[in-house]
């Protein structure tokens, strides 16, 4: 083995690994503005809200990323009659898959307040609305943290599977790399060790949060 | 957005042949995987709970390392690294094997899938109040009949739906072995969109595949976890 193969090309493969990151950034921020409505509506009292919130989450939930993306990557230059630049069509794609995700998440940190909080927030007169942004989000939110970190290390694990189409996410970089070099057993052993540091770090910041959830209190 | 539907395209061959060999391919990695995922993941999670401090490091240490690569990268370790780190000999014997994708699919599955059931295994058990144990240690049991006769059917029937959602997980997961070659239900739908430029038909046929699934498995584990249930446990329904 001769790891001085990556030492080579290790500005390609950071540029790659930079891709993955943001890819996996703009995905986390605009999939869980989606997911806080989507739950909302999940826990709304009006079915007409409720059923299609319900179906949509269920609907993504039932199939896997890999064909998402593929649907999407069909159905984007289908509507909007041009293509896209892949990271937009990715990017569009895996927003709409993690939203059914973090909207389950979210739905069980509001569910987790308690319906006397919201009770006593409307008896104090503030709006339904009002008293979903002050008091039940804020403290959903708290009691959610460490499950929204380990959704977004899954976050960052799925951006692996923008590999598929081509786009030039840390493994499509790498496998460039290992085919150019014919050096496949240090490349993909560095990508694996890189993985491994990155989400392990987020799973243990994960473990870290739910251990001290008491003392946030 | 003008797009002619032509369903009837699946019912034509190759296609229909592609789906049903694809939709065969998918349940039959996906129950086996599951299967020996299921058995390592006990195994794992026994070692986790384990007295031997060696002994539950490397339980953690398995459960570190195969939760934390992304399924994608492990699969492409099993394909392209792994024969080659094999000694010569083998790696010929290796090569030549029949289905090489299929088993490298069903090895990256169940690994990957172990790691995360016997997390589960873990949190099952240690969701068992602590005066189980010790009521079952004054009756005389000693710790393996605790284990058999009081703990594991105890945690067996909390722990269900969590397994149940694992066999989902894989039965989702096994999509990605399209990557290595594998032709289970995803890479049968892509394979005749871009035969017929057909995506929303060929799409179709294989969400439906996943959707009908994953909801008889929901509806099946709904009546299981009814039927099993321990009695004054859990008050649904």
């Amino acid at each position: 083995m001769d790891f001085s193969v990556i030492n080579d090309n290790i500005e390609f493969l950071m540029l790659g690994l930079m891709r993955s990151f943001q890819l996996a950034i703009f995905t986390i921020v605009l999939s869980l503005t989606i997911a806080c409505f989507i739950a909302i509506g999940r826990v709304s009292s009006k079915r007409s809200i409720r059923y299609p919130s319900a179906i949509f989450v269920n609907l993504l939930r039932s199939n896997p990323l890999i064909l998402i993306v593929f649907w999407f990557f069909f159905l984007v230059p289908l509507i909007t009659g041009k293509t896209l630049p892949e990271f937009h069509t990715v990017l569009i794609a895996f927003v709409v898959f993690f939203a059914a995700y973090f909207a389950e998440i979210v739905r069980s940190g509001i569910q987790s307040v308690g319906s006397s909080q919201v009770k006593a927030a409307l008896s104090t007169g503030l709006t339904y609305s009002q008293s979903m942004r002050l008091i039940v989000l804020p403290q959903a939110l708290r009691n959610m943290l460490p499950a929204l970190v380990t959704e977004c290390v899954i976050v960052f694990q799925g951006t692996t599977i923008a590999y598929v189409i081509g786009m030039r996410e840390f493994l499509h970089s790498t496998s460039l790399v290992a085919e150019r070099t014919v050096r496949p057993v240090e490349l993909y052993l560095f990508a694996a060790l890189v993985y491994l540091v990155i989400c392990f770090t987020g799973t243990r910041l994960a473990l870290f949060l739910e251990k001290n959830k008491e003392l946030a209190r | 957005m003008n797009y002619e539907f032509d369903w009837s395209l699946l019912l034509e061959e190759p296609n229909w042949s592609w789906v049903i060999e694809g939709i065969a391919n998918t349940i039959q990695l996906s129950l086996v995987a599951w299967g020996c995922a299921l058995v390592l993941g006990v195994l794992i999670g026994a070692i986790r709970m384990s007295k031997s401090r060696t002994l539950r490091f490397i339980g953690t240490t398995y459960v570190e390392i195969f939760r934390n690569i992304p399924l994608l990268v492990q699969l492409f370790l099993w394909f392209f690294v792994f024969p080659l780190l094999l000694p010569d000999d083998l790696m010929r014997a290796w090569n030549r094997l029949d289905g090489v994708p299929f088993l490298t699919a069903l090895i990256g599955l169940s690994l990957f899938t172990a790691a995360r059931i016997a997390e589960q295994i873990r949190s099952g058990i240690s969701s068992i109040p602590k005066g189980q144990f010790l009521a079952a240690y004054s009756t005389g049991l000693t710790e393996v009949q605790t284990f058999r006769h009081v703990i594991i059917p105890y945690a067996f029937r909390v722990m269900i739906p969590a397994i149940a959602s694992e066999f989902l997980t894989i039965f989702k997961n096994s999509a990605l072995t399209l990557t290595i070659g594998v032709a289970e239900v995803t890479g049968a739908a892509k394979t005749i969109e871009a035969y017929t430029f057909r995506g929303i038909e060929a799409y179709s046929a294989a969400s439906l595949t996943y959707m009908l699934t994953t909801a008889s498995v929901v509806i099946f584990m709904g009546w299981l976890e009814h039927a099993l249930r321990i009695p004054g446990l859990i008050g649904k329904r």
